[in-house]
């Protein structure tokens, strides 16, 4: 009972302010309600068993990503707070490849034979994700922390001029 | 039952944050800095001037709620809150001491340290919107520094958090309290108790984390989001009443944050020969408050690429080579 009730208010809290994240015509605004959404996750993830997770959606989304975000929109135009238009040529495109989407999921949903099984939750979170990343998928692991560093690299020789 | 358990000791903790870090920080702040300019500092307000922040802040409280005219008030009125509430949030996985048969602290979660960074980058959070939503051309640019300076120094900061958690091998901090029991030599800041030699990353680790926690918390020689020379009071400027004062809170509270979570990393949490725990655990925090007020009133304001210089070019390599050399010393 307990479950569902934390269930539904962090879907609320995580799905409203997504909505005036598509839908608010102040930028900054709208890149601001990003961040009730991702606490709104976290809270998913607590519910779910995984910490982990959790602090990292906190530390990394919240608290990297979100500040980011507003500081490069906040340093634009659009960062004085006027409103900008929802709607470009493309909204035919958007609104099929949403459609479709939505129907993939629901199809997904569907089709899954619930509840679902779920596997032993392991005694520390932390330790079961650093061994499973330095083991069975150090591969991944490695070419993601190498994706990252190109591109780190590669903003640096865009916004260096003087190479 | 859970929930009012929960709202008791969020109540608990409040009135312990208020009190003993914002309104006793402010008045060691001013006493230390009036000792060090040669001044009495305050001195009228009860014995010794002790309730000078008292009456500060009801004299804040009673202040009117000022919004600019052209002010986002939404967002205006929300960064104060955001900033104090996870101030108050990092808070929670600090363990005080053993006392009444059990150890104090709201909550020892396995998670502790990842915990205490994560509510630390919301405060930057709380800050940006605050600056951006006054509507004042020296607010927002205290906030972007701000901004800019609080990522820069989380990164050092996570790094040097590496070295107790690698020699402790969790990232609960009643853990690695736990961990550091035993003599004094136990502590982590002297390689806790392995071989000697890991005492050398212990105490760079020590530094590096301070020198971070200075920048994250915004305290001279690092305070260039509110540096008054050039900002005015940078994001607060626009702020009136209680809402400052909550900024004041969430920044006071995360500075003895970070001194008491140096504590526990580093100097051994409660433990200690003698005297009881809680005590030593509160005589190290402020010893570490103490050191932290002191550089502040006696170093100049760095300039801010001079701050993320020292940030990307000194702490953060330095901060991977620690993580790097505790490993290979500890296996």
């Amino acid at each position: 009972m307990g479950e569902l009730a934390a269930f539904i208010i962090l879907s609320a809290l995580t799905l409203i302010p997504a909505v005036v994240v598509v839908t608010s015509g102040n930028v900054v605004r709208a890149a601001m309600s990003l961040i009730p959404s991702f606490l709104g996750v976290t809270g998913l993830f607590v519910l779910l068993g995984a910490e982990f997770v959790a602090g990292i959606q906190i530390l990394i989304y919240a608290g990297a990503i979100a500040v980011l975000i507003l500081f490069v929109i906040m340093l634009t135009e659009g960062g004085t707070g006027l409103a900008i238009r929802q709607l470009n040529e493309q909204r035919l495109p958007g609104i099929v490849v949403a459609g479709a989407l939505t129907a993939g999921f629901v199809v997904l949903v569907v089709r899954t034979a619930w509840p679902l099984a779920a596997g032993a939750l392991p005694a520390s979170n932390v330790t079961a994700i650093g061994t499973a990343f330095l083991t069975d998928f150090i591969l991944a692991f490695e070419i993601s922390s190498l994706v990252l560093l190109v591109s780190l690299v590669g903003a640096l020789v865009i916004a260096r001029k003087e190479l | 039952m859970e929930i009012l358990k929960a709202i008791v000791e969020t109540v608990l903790l409040f009135t312990f944050l208020a009190v003993v870090t914002a309104m006793l920080g402010v008045y060691l702040e001013r006493k230390i800095s009036g000792w060090i300019q040669s001044r009495l500092g305050p001195k009228h307000v009860g014995p010794q001037g002790l309730l000078q922040t008292v009456a500060d802040t009801v004299k804040l409280l009673q202040k009117e709620h000022i919004t600019p005219l052209n002010a986002d008030a939404p967002t205006f009125n929300v960064a104060p809150i955001l900033v104090a509430v996870a101030g108050l949030l990092a808070w929670m996985i600090i363990p005080f001491g053993p006392a009444f048969g059990r150890i104090i602290m709201v909550r020892d979660i396995n998670i502790g340290l990842l915990f205490f960074l994560a509510m630390a980058s919301l405060i930057v959070i709380g800050i940006l919107l605050g600056g951006w939503a006054s509507n004042n051309k020296y607010a927002l640019l205290g906030g972007f520094r701000s901004a800019a300076q609080m990522i820069s120094y989380e990164i050092p900061l996570a790094l040097a958090l590496m070295v107790p958690i690698m020699m402790a091998g969790t990232l609960s901090t009643r853990g690695i309290v736990e961990a550091q029991a035993g003599s004094i030599w136990n502590w982590y800041i002297f390689g806790g108790p392995f071989e000697w030699y890991l005492a050398i990353p212990g105490v760079i680790a020590f530094v590096v984390f301070l020198t971070a926690a200075t920048a994250e918390t915004n305290r001279i020689p690092f305070d260039l989001p509110e540096a008054e020379s050039e900002l005015v009071a940078g994001y607060f400027s626009e702020y009136t009443g209680m809402r400052f004062a909550l900024f004041q809170l969430g920044e006071y509270a995360e500075a003895f944050g970070m001194s008491a979570l140096a504590a526990v990393l580093f100097l051994g949490g409660w433990h200690g020969p003698w005297l009881p725990g809680i005590l030593w655990f509160f005589i190290k925090m402020f010893a570490l408050v103490f050191f932290l007020m002191w550089a502040r009133w006696t170093y100049p304001r760095l300039r801010l690429d001079q701050l993320l210089n020292l940030s990307w070019k000194g702490l953060v390599p330095l901060g991977f080579l620690l993580v790097l050399v505790t490993g290979w010393m500890l296996v």
